[in-house]
């Protein structure tokens, strides 16, 4: 019976559990039209020229705005929806991230650059839809809110000297925007963990399999994000829809078998790209999707670069060896090998800053399954050298002057090869201009003098009216706020380099606002370049698969290109911390020196004074000891002397004294009564 | 006391006009030394209140419409072309080559600027005012210069005025022939000189900092009330109040010079020797106190600060008025809120206090210079200039953010004390003081700053020491003047005997 038993329940149990997967993941649309919530993920992965491999995670929940579900949420994550609700964010950005995009070798002009290479530490930004007044009170309570939701000390973003509020330098301008980064934050798994959680199926089953901890913190650089948007619903009684975006931007160097390196001695083995798959880099491999995924997919770029040097050599080869090969077809041809066969190729359309486009290999991860997982690699055959493009101008920031009592912070923009490509296109255009917006915020123990700000245009100082077209200033206030800094620059186009400087006084605090290890020295945060007049946007032909992917429709959204820049380490003078009592102490000793000495010098007579003195007070004190001396003189049988001092031995009679001894007891005398 | 006693051979030699000269070639010298000698940065010149580079900060601000102080934070378009059509909404300034900037306000706050607004207007041009081929700044020092030059003038008469009532009133106590004896130079001579020719003036009129005009202003209060100028004082007063507070106290030295004249042996004196030989008349001297001109000066000191708050009120009408002012100038001084070094010791107490003192230290501090007025009034009423004098020197010892400017304008009053203080105890130890702690001041600071080698505990060690110093002088001061009262009444009551027999 039993054994009969068994393989029903197990069938029953896998009929339910089909039925229910397809209600989850296929019931996007139920009973009443109205839409359901959505989870999508992808993982794009994208060779770079360094030898190194990029992943980007890409997970989206959307919760359109519905009245059915009430506080209730199948897919989305409560936390976030409450917070949305709570603190009425608007849209919200908070971004994780250990390491520094590597502007130069990385690129710095596809939007995975622009929009998702963040600074380090932690960065937050949100605008809320509150009254003006009521936008720092919310900040606050959102700052503890997501410190408590991730494990890190956001919270300390709630003082008002760490954050501040760009005006329009910052792309989602806003009076109600707040801008706040922690460049000092470690980053490590117990951020990550949280931010997992907020997925449907956590890092069990899906993409996220893949977050294997120890080879992410291995990388480069990683940073994960989370920006959501709540569409806002006018109504009363809705709730609002939210778009969650969780991104995880990796860079890792793929561990290349033993074999491999020792061929790397090989001449033309030695510029030959690493070969990487999934299991290489990560340690783990595509197992499936995650069942509540409505789409799940993964995809291979190949950049701009990299595809018109591709192109290139196999044009050669073309010339060189007759084959049968179009040139409509070229990555097929075996310059590098996929281990897995891609299902939809996608081919950018050509954008305006470039003459080449990339390409997009698109495998489903629908199509493998736990006994056949999905395990994408690339095998390079020829060795192949290009470079990523890069914003018009690479800005990198540094210190300048030494010593602990003042300084400078100068930025400066080189030109990068792009801008060869951009003269091109506008190039006999004499006042052809480029347009770039520097947002600085600098904490209140730096303190700038703004007047002191100096351009230069290919080393030659310029008048700053000439340069900046626009600028926005905020000075600091002393344990306030930080002083803030937004220009617009209109630098000509044939410019090779450019810098700003400005000075600045370094600050000096209070013992108690020194950091545990105050001798590391402080932060500046990244300053924010941005390029309005470049949009790091791709567009796509094949509509249909990109209205399906929000990675691509993601990716096609039009944003100016952004760069951020060095975070800054500013060592501050300390005073000796061991030393409050002593200095109390001394510093106490000293006044009390001066008090006393100068009250004893003004009250000092010298000896005659004193003598003058005494003869005056006999002369006043009264007849009763007088006669008592006198009559103790006689008693004793001694001759009668006038007494020496008179003032202290006339204590008891002395007018003046009772008078006092009078007053003060009629002084305590009330108070009691009146405080009784 | 040594340099006086340098002094005394110097101008014996040589007129005084030529000495004057000859420091301000010296000053023109020192400012057309590349970069000022960087004294402008030097803690010991600029504080927070008298710094140049927060002067051109503030005006830099109030030229874009924003409030020096507060700092609203402002937003402001350069345009090549003329935008007419935003005339309609904006205030336009026309700038060189044709640029036109368009000034939005926005509420936010700032800290750099704490000083007067008034000098901001006067003093803030200059600033940015460049000449091609001449020192950056020249402009702004020559005025320092200047105001140096006429505050050594002003001390010169004051010393005079004072030497002449001095005499006058040994004259009506006859004892003119004992005393002429040990003088040795016009008391007004060596004082400006002292002023004009002090390392300290000298650094702080190179150094680009406002000290020299707060001075000035110090000194017209003195002058004007020595020499019964009544609206004179309370300008002075009034200036040297709003500029830096503390000379506020200086009231009570100007009412007794109002009231009863400049410096005189005690008023005892004379009514002991009135009593014993009737002859003297009592038209010679006055020596009641007269409120007329105390009226008058309550009156004048009243305008004044009126007419200086409007000035203000006006200047800061669009960034948040008087209140913001007051709270960012006074209240700055008073709370002691920039710990950056300085020769004074409070930026290290403070930097060190527990928060939880934090008030408590500062009532305490503030009181101290408060509490000693009412003893040294009592004391010293006769002497209204020398108290004018220990008053200066206790607030330039004393207060937040204290530079050598301010040591240098007690110095220099100092001078008018030559014969008084002639037989000061520690004159020599003083002096060497003074020497050694300007010697060894900027060497700690850049053992601490620069070099990181040194820790703030050996430059607060020297500012120490400093106020040590300071405090000896002023006690031995102090203790010197009466001494040299008794001596005077000594000589005053024994010299009828003497006569006799």
């Amino acid at each position: 019976m039993t054994l009969l038993q068994r393989p029903v329940l197990v069938l029953l149990l896998l009929v339910t559990h089909h039925l229910l997967q397809c209600w989850i993941a296929f019931g996007s649309v139920d009973e009443e039209g109205q839409k359901q919530e959505e989870f999508n993920e992808e993982l794009l992965l994208k060779p770079l020229p360094d030898r190194t491999v990029l992943a980007h995670f890409h997970f989206q929940s959307s919760a359109p705005p519905s009245t059915s579900n009430g506080r209730h949420h199948h897919l989305f994550p409560k936390a976030i929806s409450q917070l949305v609700q709570k603190f009425r964010v608007k849209e919200m950005e908070l971004s994780f991230t250990q390491g520094r995009w590597n502007y130069e070798r990385w690129g710095g002009f596809d939007p995975i650059a622009s929009s998702n290479a963040k600074p380090p530490g932690v960065e937050l930004w949100a605008v809320f839809d509150v009254p003006q007044h009521q936008v720092d009170a919310s900040w606050k309570n959102l700052t503890h809110a997501l410190s408590g939701l991730f494990c890190a000390s956001i919270n300390f973003l709630e003082s008002t000297s760490t954050y501040s509020a760009p005006e329009w330098s910052f792309p989602p301008s806003s009076g109600n925007l707040r801008y706040g980064t922690l460049p000092r934050e470690a980053v490590c798994t117990e951020n990550l963990t949280p931010w997992l959680k907020l997925l449907p199926c956590r890092d069990k089953a899906g993409l996220a399999v893949l977050l294997d901890r120890p080879s992410i913190y291995r990388g480069f650089y990683h940073s994960q994000r989370l920006h959501l948007t709540s569409t806002g619903s006018g109504s009363k009684g809705t709730d609002s829809g939210i778009i969650l975006n969780q991104a995880l931007t990796v860079v890792l160097q793929p561990i290349q078998p033993n074999g491999q390196r020792a061929s790397m001695d090989h001449a033309s083995e030695k510029h030959i790209q690493p070969s990487w798959s999934l299991s290489s880099i990560f340690g783990k491999q595509v197992r499936g999707r995650c069942v509540l995924a409505k789409s799940s997919k993964v995809y291979l770029q190949l950049d701009r670069g990299l595809v018109a040097e591709l192109k290139r050599i196999h044009k050669e080869n073309e010339k060189s060896v007759a084959n049968g090969l179009t040139s409509e077809n070229f990555w097929s041809y075996p310059s590098f090998e996929l281990s897995a066969n891609p299902d939809r190729i996608v081919v950018e359309e050509n954008s305006l800053h470039s003459k080449s486009s990339s390409i997009l290999y698109n495998f489903q991860v629908e199509k493998y399954s736990e006994s056949e997982p999905l395990d994408l690699g690339l095998t390079w055959k020829i060795p192949v050298v290009w470079l990523c493009q890069s914003a018009p101008l690479h800005s990198s920031r540094y210190l300048m002057g030494s010593g602990n009592e003042r300084g400078a912070i100068a930025i400066s923009l080189k030109s990068t090869q792009l801008r060869e490509g951009f003269m091109g296109a506008f190039a006999d255009n004499e006042r052809c201009e480029l347009r770039v917006d520097v947002f600085q915020v600098v904490p209140w123990y730096v303190k700038v003098y703004f007047h002191s700000l100096q351009v230069f245009i290919d080393q030659q100082p310029k008048a700053v009216s000439d340069v900046i077209e626009k600028i926005h200033v905020s000075p600091s206030k002393d344990k306030v706020s930080p002083g803030m800094m937004e220009m617009v620059l209109k630098l000509p186009c044939r410019v090779k380099s450019a810098a700003l400087t400005i000075e600045f006084d370094k600050g000096f605090l209070h013992i108690d606002e020194y950091p545990p290890d105050a001798n590391q020295g402080f932060d500046i945060p990244s300053a924010i370049i941005s390029f309005p007049n470049f949009h790091a946007s791709m567009f796509f032909l094949e509509d249909g698969s990109v209205n399906k992917s929000p990675l691509l429709s993601k990716f096609q959204e039009k944003s100016p290109v952004m760069s951020y820049t060095e975070v800054l380490l500013v060592p501050l003078t300390t005073p000796d911390f061991s030393m409050p009592y002593n200095v109390i102490t001394i510093t106490c000793t000293v006044f009390a020196l001066y008090f006393g000495s100068l009250l004893n010098v003004l009250r000092r007579r010298i000896a005659e004074e004193e003598r003058f003195l005494k003869d005056k007070a006999t002369k006043k004190t009264g007849q009763l000891p007088l006669l008592l001396s006198k009559l103790s003189a006689k008693l004793r049988g001694r001759p009668w002397e006038p007494p020496h001092s008179p003032p202290s031995s006339s204590f008891f009679i002395s007018s003046k004294l009772v008078f006092k001894v009078i007053l003060v007891a009629g002084l305590a005398v009330s108070w009691q009564y009146y405080f009784s | 006391m040594q340099k006086m006693g340098k002094q005394k051979n110097k101008t014996a030699s040589f007129s005084f006009w030529n000495w004057v000269i000859a420091s301000i070639i010296f000053r023109l010298i020192l400012i057309y030394f590349p970069k000022n000698l960087n004294l402008a940065s030097r803690p010991e010149v600029s504080t927070p209140l008298t710094s140049f580079r927060r002067l051109a900060e503030g005006y830099w601000l109030k030229q874009l419409s924003m409030s020096p102080y507060a700092g609203f934070s402002f937003c402001f378009f350069f345009f090549s072309l003329c935008p007419t059509f935003f005339n309609f909404f904006f205030i336009l300034i026309r700038q060189k080559k044709e640029m036109y900037l368009i000034f939005l306000v926005f509420g936010y706050s700032g800290s750099m600027y704490h000083g007067s607004p008034l000098l901001l207007s006067l003093l803030g041009p200059l600033t940015v005012k460049r000449i091609e081929g001449q020192p950056n700044h020249l402009l702004y020092s020559l005025v320092s210069v200047i105001a140096d030059v006429v505050s050594a003038i002003l001390i010169r008469a004051t010393g005079k005025n004072l030497r002449l009532a001095y005499l006058r009133s040994l004259e009506s106590l006859d004892i003119v022939q004992q005393t002429k004896a040990s003088e040795i130079l016009s008391p007004g001579d060596a004082a400006a000189l002292i002023y004009l020719w002090n390392p300290f003036t000298i650094v702080a009129c190179v150094g680009l900092s406002t000290s020299p005009i707060e001075n000035m202003a110090v000194i017209l209060c003195l002058y004007g009330a020595c020499s019964r100028l009544v609206p004179l004082a309370a300008f002075g007063w009034v200036i040297a109040t709003h500029l830096s507070l503390y000379p506020a106290i200086l009231i009570i030295p100007v009412i007794f010079l109002l009231g009863c004249g400049p410096d005189a042996p005690p008023r005892k004196l004379f009514l002991q020797k009135n009593n014993k030989e009737e002859v003297l008349s009592k038209s010679k001297l006055r020596l009641g106190f007269s409120w007329r001109p105390i009226t008058h000066f309550a009156f004048w000191a009243l305008l004044w600060s009126a007419y200086v708050l409007v000035l203000c009120g006006i200047s800061l009408k669009q960034f948040g008025g008087l209140w913001e002012m007051f709270k960012s100038t006074y209240g700055f001084i008073l709370t002691v809120e920039d710990l950056s070094p300085n020769i004074g010791v409070l930026w290290y107490f403070f930097a060190e206090v527990f928060d939880f003192f934090r008030n408590f230290f500062l009532i305490v501090f503030h009181v101290n210079i408060l509490f000693m007025i009412m003893p040294l009034a009592i004391r010293l009423h006769h002497r209204p200039c020398f108290l004018a004098f220990v008053y200066i020197a206790i607030f330039s010892m004393l207060k937040s953010y204290p530079s050598v400017g301010d040591s240098a304008l007690y110095l220099g009053l100092l001078g008018w004390f030559v014969n008084e203080l002639a037989d000061i105890q520690f004159s020599f130890f003083l002096f060497c003081g003074y020497v050694g702690v300007s010697l060894l001041s900027p060497v700690m600071h850049t053992l601490w700053i620069w070099r990181g080698t040194g820790n703030a505990n050996f430059y607060f060690a020297t500012a120490m020491v400093y106020a040590c110093l300071q405090i000896i002088l002023v006690v031995e001061g102090v203790s010197a003047m009466l001494n040299h009262d008794r001596k005077l009444r000594n000589l005053a009551t024994s010299k009828p005997q003497d006569a006799k027999s």
